[in-house]
């Protein structure tokens, strides 16, 4: 079996950072990654990247990483899915149907970030897809939506997107935002954050011009959303009104990924402020793992910008665990890190108060709409079912099949832990999340049986 | 349906979906193939039957199964077009031709 220093899982901005520091300091460094070039979803498709791109300059800053990433010795392996990793480090790997193994001494999870599910009534409609969606298609391949585009939502990818669809020649019929009223007051509370974080503050102030100078009106306070069709979308529908559409784009902002540590069975803690599951980290990213570090959004949700710098602190601290730099060596690198880190994080706080998704996103209030896309289970349904004593997610599961079908819960476990929670009257800290288990993410019987027995053998310390 | 941006690479991968040749740009997924061919559904539900399209475009929802080149449950969102890649709908739920081996 191929054995390697440090395996990074992931190729957006915390893990090809990583990897490139990583190789400069001399470890031997494989990075695993579903898609066929890096990018991650940030910077999806950033060496085809277009001179004349809708996608404008903070996209761009994910050019050098990329060709850095290239010019490295790293051992780069695109269209690879990482389907199992048991905590010794043992990695299954299965690329175009082949499976391969690998033993890692350590291990740095950079799986980023996905969107938050927005369960309205009609979600589930061909038409309705995440902000994020659309944006990936138009940067992977330059398509964008035709006819009445409404984006709903909140945060600052939905008004990015916009953006970005309007200078690609789709401009959207409407941007309508959901956020509450109070949380720009709350988000207005910490003055302190606002200087420190400037330049993301003026960032999204730019958006919210690019917007309006696109001409797409923008409606706030939006409540009671719905979308509406019978084979597909035909309208979108809120408390007061209804517009017809085409395609309905939700964004509710994005929350880690967070599937591969919890089946490693890695401490993980709730975030009130961000409302999401993340694992439990110190200042450099080491879980509750000895080997296992985690980078990027997948530890908690701080940006791209954010994710390059605790990509490179968990390289820093790679080489010192594997012995070729010294703790005093880590330190003085990581000093420079850490100032741009803070600088990066400083508006965060006043961003999280601001996009701190509505109650309804959290909990659907009606019973009929569907909590699990792949099992086809409704709100009611997971509400009966917690009534009746399912206690958790995974009690759920052997009540309702939640959580059971292809996506193994990804999509639906923010929502169901949320139903359990109002249902028991209980902090959704206390209620708990999903145990997945591998294959991380199906595989065929055939790519199973390519493994090679010697794979299976117990390895013996001689 | 999606549509190349007006300035964009324009269109240079033939593909079929469902049996119609359809060219995409480089870099397309199956899944946008497929929405820019002018189908809104990509599969229908094991459960209810229901019509589906993709949904997240990032390999995580699994809302985006087809069938690819002959092969059943693919996340046609992960996969790039080939040029004569054949890309269809997903009926329900995948089904084993005992004879096919």
């Amino acid at each position: 079996m191929t054995e390697v220093e440090l395996a990074i899982i992931g190729a957006g901005p915390a893990g090809m950072a990583a990897a490139v520091l990583a190789d400069e300091l001399g470890l031997d460094t494989v990075l695993i990654d579903e898609q066929g070039a890096p990018g991650g979803q940030i910077y999806r498709a950033i060496e085809r990247v277009a001179p004349d791109t809708p996608l404008g300059a903070d996209y761009l800053a994910g050019r050098p990483l990329a060709a850095a990433l290239r010019a490295s010795r790293v051992d780069y392996r695109p269209n690879t899915v990482l389907w199992h990793a048991d905590p010794e480090g043992v990695l299954f790997l299965a690329t175009a149907g082949r499976t391969a193994t690998l033993t890692a001494r350590r291990i740095l999870l950079a799986t980023g970030a996905l969107e938050r599910p927005v369960p309205i009534p009609g979600w589930t409609l061909p038409g309705v897809m995440t902000a994020g969606a659309a944006q990936s298609v138009l940067k992977s391949s330059g398509l964008v939506p035709e006819g009445r585009v409404v984006l709903a939502g909140q945060g600052p990818l939905l008004y990015l997107v916009v953006a970005q669809l309007a200078r690609a020649g789709a401009p959207p019929a409407a941007l309508f935002e959901t956020a509450p009223l109070e949380n720009y007051l709350a988000a207005a509370r910490p003055v302190a954050g606002l200087w420190a974080g400037r330049r993301r503050l003026l960032e999204g102030l730019g958006l919210i011009a690019a917007v309006k100078r696109a001409g797409v009106p923008i409606r706030r306070g939006m409540r009671g959303l719905r979308a509406v069709g019978r084979r597909r979308l035909e309208r979108v529908a809120w408390e007061g009104g209804e517009l017809a559409a085409d395609y309905l784009l939700l964004h509710e902002g994005v929350i880690p990924n967070v599937q591969i540590g919890l089946a490693l069975q890695l401490r993980h803690e709730w975030d009130e402020a961000q409302l999401c599951w993340r694992p439990a980290v110190d200042a450099w990213g080491q879980t509750s793992l000895p080997n296992i570090a985690v980078a990027g959004d997948g530890g908690g949700i701080s940006g791209a910008g954010a994710a390059v710098l605790t990509g490179r602190l968990a390289a820093l601290d790679a080489a010192l665990w594997l012995g070729r730099i010294a703790a005093a060596e880590r330190d003085r690198r990581a000093a420079p890190i850490r100032a741009a880190l803070d600088r990066e994080r400083a508006f965060r706080p006043a961003l999280d108060r601001l996009c701190r998704p509505a109650r309804p996103v959290m909990v659907p209030a009606e019973d009929d709409v569907i909590a699990c896309r792949c099992e086809e289970v409704p709100v009611g349904t997971v509400r009966r079912a917690a009534r009746l004593g399912a206690q958790g997610p995974n009690q759920i599961k052997a009540f309702t099949r939640c959580g059971m079908g292809p996506c193994q819960g990804r999509i639906c476990g923010p929502v169901v832990a949320a139903i359990i929670a109002d249902t028991l009257g209980k902090p959704i800290a206390e209620i708990g999340t999903w145990r997945p288990r591998a294959p991380f993410a199906p595989i065929t019987l055939g790519a199973l049986a390519d493994l090679e027995a010697a794979d299976f053998a117990p390895q013996v310390d001689s | 349906m999606f549509r190349p941006r007006p300035e964009g690479p324009g269109a240079a991968v033939a593909v079929s979906i469902e049996g119609r040749t359809v060219t995409v740009p480089v870099g397309t997924s199956a899944a946008a193939a497929v929405l820019a061919a002018g189908f809104d559904s990509i599969r229908e539900t094991p459960v209810e039957g229901c019509e589906r399209g993709p949904y997240c475009m990032m390999g995580v929802c699994f809302d985006c199964l087809a069938e690819i080149d002959g092969a059943a449950n693919q996340r046609s969102c992960m996969i790039e077009v080939q040029p004569g890649m054949r890309i269809s709908r997903q009926i329900r739920a995948r089904t084993i031709d005992p004879e096919a081996g």
